[in-house]
C-alpha cells in the first residue's frame, strides 16, 4: 500500500493585483520512484490546473526547476518524495530571482545579467581557420575546463547566499566559477587583470563571506569553494 | 498593438536557432531569438553522448572522411535522406567541431600512449599516436565505422550549448526569453514574423521581420514516454502546419534503445558505445545473436526492435511498471564510468538508486525503447527554406532538411544543429539582406486581433471536455498505436480517434478566465496543436506501407523501393479540417551517389528492390573507374553540390601535407 503525502506550495500571481500569497496543501497517494516532478505534474493535470512551475528537462540536466523545498534550496525534478519520512514537503519558489507566479521564477533575466557582467565567453585577438587541424590542448586542461564548465546555472548557490541576498549585483558563486573557467582555458587570452576588472570588488570576489551554502547546495557538486578561494588569492595579487 | 520590427525573427533558442543567430548577426542583421526557456535550458542541453565529426585523430578513427561519415548517414537513413543535405553536413562537420573548440568546448583530448578500453564485451588496450596528443578525442557509436563521435564526457549538448550561447550573448544577439510563437504572419504566400505570446506576462505582440525561422526542436511529447523535454510539444510544426507549410515525413520517430524504466530518462548511446552490453532476464547478452555484425551497436531502429523482439519471446525482466531489459556499463569500471558516465551514474542513483559502477547484476539498469527523436519536420530546400513558403527557414531538429530519412544515427543530431545553424543560417541571412518588409501594419494588426479573438474565444468556451484528458488519451494512442511495431488496424484506429480529440477541442471549459499567467490556458491552445502534428505523424505512417528505418509495419516488412522511395509531405488544407493532406516528394535513384542497397544490419533480404538502384550502381562504379583527377572534380561527377565556399573547402586532418 503506497501512502498518502501532502505537498504544501505557496500560491501567488503577483502580476494580479487580487491574488494574495496563500499555502496550499495537496494530498495525494504516493508512487514507487515519484519525484516532484511526477507529482507536481499530477497535481496540476488533476486537482489544480492553475499551478504553475518550470520543469524542462526532469533529469537534472537544464538546472530549471529549483525550489525551496522544506527550507532547502533543491532542484525539485530530482527530488524523490519518499525522501520525506513524514510525507509533508513545503515548497516555496527560489529567492532572489523575481517571482514570475506560484513556484516559477525568472532565473534567465538574473543569469544573462551576471553573464554580460562576467563577459562569459572566450576572449582572443586569434583568428581560427576551421578547415585547419584545431589547436591541441593537454587533456588534463580540457578535463579542469570541462569540470567547471559543469554548471547548469540553476540558482541554487544564489538562492543560498547571504551575500546575493543582501548585494542585488553579486554576480554569486555561478559567476565567479565562471571567472575560474574562462582563466583556465587555453583558448582565453585575458590576463587575472583583465579579470580583476570584472570581478575585483564587493559585487564580484570580495563580496564572498565565505558560507559556503553554495558549495552544499550546488546539485553538480562543483568544488566551489576552493574555486572561490583560489580566484580571492589571484585576484588579491593583481 | 504592439509590433516590433527585425531583420531576421529565430523561434527557438536551441544550438540550431542560436547558431544560426550568430550567422545573421555577424552579417550586421538585428536578429531576435525567442525562446520558451531561458537558452540554456533549452532541449540541446540533454543531448549527453557526443558530436559525430570524421575527424579521424584517436587510432581508432584513423582513415576516417567525409565519405565514411557519408556512407554511414545514407545507410542509418535506410535511403531516405536527402545525399545532397547529407553531403553539405559531413564535409562541414569537421569545421563546426573546430569552431565550437575555439569557443571554449572543452572537447575530451586524445592521451598519447596506451589507453585500456573495452571492445565487444573484452577488456583490450589500444595505443594513441604521439602526434594525435592534444586533438579532439571521439568514442564510438551506434551504426558507424569508425570512432567518429566527439565528446565532453557524457554532457556534450551542455557544453556546446553553453559555448554557442555565449557567443552569441557576446555579439549582441537580441534573446528574449519566456516567448512563444503561437501564430505566423503571413501575406501572399510569404511569412513576416509571428504573433507571440509573453509568458511572463501573458500579453500578445508582433514580431515582424523580413525573415522567419523556426527552430524548435522536436515533437516528442505527443507521445506518452519520451525522453523529450516537456517543451518539446511540437508547437513550431504547428504554426507552420497552420500556415500552410508542408511537413516532411512526420511518421519518421525514432525510439532510443535505452531510456530509463520508468522515468523515461536517456542513458546516452555513449553506455553502449564505450563498451556497455544489453542483456536479458537471465543475464544473457542477446544482441550478437540477433546482429553478428554490429550486435549492440547497429543503428537504434535496429537494436530498439531487436530488444522488443526479445521480450516478445518472453526475455524481459518483469516489473511492476512491464517488462524492460537490462543496461550494463558496470563492465566499464569505475573510474572510467565516474569520469566520462558521470551524469548516467547520477541519474541512475538519484532516479533509480542503482550505481552501474557496481559490480554485476547490482549495476545494471532497467532500460526499454521510448520515443527519442523526431526525423520528420518542415520541409525545407537544402538551404534550409520551407519548399512552399517564402520567407520561411528551418533547421535542426524542427526541419526536415533532409540528411536523417527514415533513422538518425546517434551523434548525428547535435552535429546537425550546428551545421545546419551555420549553412542554413548564412543562407537564411542571404534572404533577410535581400528582401524588404513588404507588409502594411494594418495586416500584421488584424493578425494580433485574430489571435486576440482566439484566445479570447478559447476563454469563453463552455463545453463539457477536459483539456488534460483529451491530452493525455493523445498520448496513449500515439505510445499504444503508433509506435515501434506499426499495424494498419491500429493505425486506422489512431487516426479516427485523434480525429475525435480534435474535435472535442473546440468543446472545452477553461475554469480560470484570467488572459495571464495561467497554465491551463496554455495548454487549451497547446493540445490542439499538438493533435494536429499527432495526426501528421498517425495518418503518414497509417498510408506508408513498407517499412524502412524507424518507420515499421508488421503487415508490411519489406522496404519498398519501387513504391516508397519517397517522402511522405503532409499538409493543412482548410483551417477546420480534422486530418491533414497527404502528398510525396520522390527521390531520385538516378541522382544518388549511393543508391539504395543492404544496410550492413537488420534483417536480410526484406527489400523489394528497384531496378533502377542497381542501374545506377553500375554508373557510379563506371564514373569512379574512369576517373583519373583528383576527389573533388570525382564529386562533381558523382553527385555534385552547392555549399558555401567557405564550408566546401577541404578539411585538414592529421598527416596531411600541408599540415
Amino acid at each position: 500500500m503506497s501512502r498518502e503525502i501532502t505537498i504544501t506550495a505557496l500560491k501567488y500571481n503577483p502580476s494580479d493585483c487580487n491574488s494574495k500569497p496563500t499555502f496550499v496543501d495537496y494530498k495525494l497517494q504516493e508512487e514507487p520512484g515519484m519525484t516532484l516532478y511526477i507529482a507536481l505534474t499530477k497535481i496540476k493535470a488533476t486537482v489544480d490546473h492553475d499551478l504553475s512551475s518550470d520543469f524542462v528537462c526532469r533529469a537534472g540536466i537544464c538546472g530549471a526547476c529549483g525550489m525551496i523545498i522544506n527550507g532547502k534550496p533543491k532542484l525539485a525534478c530530482k527530488t524523490l518524495t519518499s525522501d520525506f519520512k513524514d510525507g509533508k514537503i513545503e515548497l516555496l519558489p527560489l529567492p532572489t530571482f523575481p517571482l514570475i507566479k506560484d513556484l516559477s521564477v525568472d532565473t534567465g533575466s538574473w543569469m544573462k545579467n551576471m553573464s554580460i557582467r562576467v563577459n562569459s565567453w572566450i576572449v582572443t585577438n586569434e583568428k581560427t581557420d576551421i578547415s585547419k587541424l584545431e589547436k591541441r590542448i593537454e587533456p588534463e586542461v580540457a578535463d579542469e575546463v570541462f569540470e567547471l564548465d559543469r554548471c547548469i546555472e540553476c540558482g541554487l548557490c544564489v538562492a543560498g547566499c547571504s551575500t546575493a541576498i543582501m548585494r542585488k549585483d553579486f554576480v554569486g558563486a555561478v559567476g565567479l566559477n565562471r571567472v575560474a573557467r574562462f582563466s583556465i582555458d587555453p583558448h582565453d587570452e585575458r590576463t587575472d587583470e583583465d579579470f580583476y576588472e570584472l570581478i575585483g570588488d564587493d559585487e564580484g570576489i570580495f563580496g564572498c563571506m565565505s558560507l559556503l551554502a553554495c558549495e552544499d547546495y550546488c546539485p553538480k557538486n562543483l568544488p566551489l569553494q576552493s574555486k572561490i578561494a583560489y580566484m580571492r588569492r589571484k585576484m588579491i595579487k593583481v | 498593438m504592439h509590433i516590433r520590427y527585425t531583420d531576421a525573427l529565430i523561434i527557438g533558442g536551441g544550438l540550431a536557432g542560436l547558431r544560426s543567430a550568430i550567422a545573421t548577426s555577424e552579417r550586421g542583421l538585428d536578429t531576435i531569438v525567442l525562446s520558451l526557456v531561458p537558452v540554456k535550458r533549452s532541449h540541446s542541453s540533454a543531448a549527453q553522448g557526443g558530436m559525430q565529426a570524421s575527424l579521424g585523430n584517436s587510432i581508432m578513427g584513423e582513415g576516417d572522411n567525409e565519405d565514411i561519415h557519408f556512407s554511414d548517414t545514407v545507410k542509418g537513413s535506410d535511403w531516405g535522406c536527402d545525399q545532397e543535405v547529407a553531403r553539405m553536413f559531413v564535409q562541414t562537420a569537421p569545421k563546426a567541431i573546430r569552431e565550437l573548440a575555439a569557443w571554449g568546448v572543452p572537447w575530451n583530448r586524445v592521451v598519447k600512449g596506451e589507453r585500456a578500453v573495452v571492445i565487444n564485451a573484452k577488456h583490450t588496450t589500444i595505443t594513441e599516436k604521439e602526434e594525435a596528443h592534444g586533438l579532439i578525442n571521439a568514442r564510438d557509436f551506434g551504426g558507424t565505422k569508425k570512432w567518429r563521435t566527439c565528446y565532453t564526457a557524457d554532457a556534450t549538448g551542455h557544453t556546446m550549448l553553453y559555448a554557442v550561447t555565449n557567443e552569441a550573448m557576446k555579439r549582441g544577439v537580441v534573446i528574449e526569453d519566456k516567448k512563444e510563437a503561437i501564430s505566423l504572419i503571413m501575406k501572399d504566400g510569404q511569412c513576416f514574423g509571428a504573433i507571440v505570446r509573453d509568458l511572463k506576462k501573458g500579453g500578445l505582440s508582433a514580431y515582424v521581420a523580413k525573415g522567419t525561422m523556426i527552430a524548435t526542436g522536436g515533437y516528442g511529447r505527443i507521445y506518452k514516454q519520451s525522453t523529450n523535454a516537456t517543451i518539446c510539444k511540437g508547437t513550431g510544426h504547428a504554426i507552420a502546419l497552420e500556415a500552410g507549410a508542408y511537413l516532411g515525413n512526420m511518421e519518421a520517430i525514432q525510439f532510443h534503445p535505452t531510456p530509463m524504466v520508468p522515468s523515461g530518462i536517456l542513458l546516452t548511446e555513449g553506455c553502449r558505445g564505450d563498451g556497455g552490453v544489453l542483456r536479458d532476464k537471465d543475464g544473457y547478452r542477446f544482441m550478437p545473436d540477433y546482429e553478428p555484425e554490429k550486435k549492440d551497436l547497429a543503428s537504434r531502429d535496429v537494436v530498439s526492435r531487436r530488444m522488443l523482439e526479445h521480450i516478445k519471446k518472453g526475455k524481459g525482466v518483469k516489473s511492476s511498471y512491464g517488462d524492460h531489459l537490462w543496461l550494463d556499463i558496470s563492465i566499464l569500471g569505475r573510474e572510467h564510468i565516474e569520469k566520462n558516465l558521470r551524469d548516467v551514474q547520477d541519474i541512475s542513483m538519484t532516479f533509480n538508486g542503482i550505481d552501474p559502477a557496481d559490480k554485476d547484476e547490482n549495476g545494471w539498469m532497467p532500460v526499454l525503447p521510448m520515443q527519442h527523436y523526431s526525423m520528420g519536420g518542415i520541409r525545407t530546400t537544402p538551404k534550409g527554406q520551407s519548399v512552399n513558403i517564402k520567407g520561411l527557414f528551418s533547421c535542426g531538429e524542427a526541419a526536415c532538411w533532409d540528411m536523417h530519412g527514415f533513422n538518425r544515427l546517434g551523434g548525428n543530431s547535435v552535429s546537425e544543429t550546428v551545421v545546419a545553424g551555420m549553412i542554413v543560417g548564412n543562407y537564411f541571412a542571404d534572404f533577410c539582406e535581400e528582401t524588404g518588409i513588404a507588409i502594411d501594419t494594418k495586416m500584421v494588426q488584424d493578425e494580433l486581433g485574430k489571435q486576440d479573438e482566439y484566445i479570447l474565444g478559447i476563454l469563453a468556451c463552455d463545453g463539457n471536455e477536459k483539456i488534460f484528458d483529451i491530452k493525455d488519451k493523445m498520448r496513449n494512442i500515439m505510445q499504444d498505436k503508433v509506435g515501434i511495431f506499426r499495424n494498419g488496424k491500429d493505425l486506422e484506429e489512431a487516426v479516427e480517434e485523434l480525429k475525435i480529440l480534435l474535435q472535442k477541442t473546440k468543446n472545452i471549459t477553461v475554469a480560470n478566465k484570467c488572459r495571464l499567467l495561467n497554465p491551463e490556458l496554455e495548454e487549451a491552445y497547446k493540445v490542439p496543436m499538438m493533435l494536429k502534428v499527432a495526426l501528421c505523424v498517425a495518418k503518414g505512417a497509417r498510408d506508408r506501407t513498407e517499412s524502412r528505418g524507424a518507420h515499421f509495419r508488421e503487415d508490411y516488412l519489406k522496404r519498398d523501393d519501387e513504391n516508397w522511395l519517397n517522402r511522405t509531405i503532409s499538409y493543412w488544407k482548410n483551417k477546420d479540417d480534422l486530418e491533414p493532406a497527404l502528398k510525396y516528394e520522390e527521390l531520385d535513384i538516378m541522382k544518388m551517389e549511393i543508391p539504395p542497397a543492404f544496410r550492413g544490419y537488420g534483417r536480410k533480404g526484406f527489400i523489394l528492390e528497384n531496378p533502377l538502384s542497381q542501374k545506377r550502381q553500375e554508373e557510379v562504379d563506371k564514373i569512379i573507374e574512369n576517373h583519373k583527377s583528383d576527389r573533388g572534380s570525382l564529386q562533381e561527377k558523382l553527385m555534385p553540390y552547392e555549399l558555401q565556399a567557405e564550408y566546401k573547402i577541404k578539411n585538414q586532418r592529421l598527416g596531411d601535407e600541408d599540415e
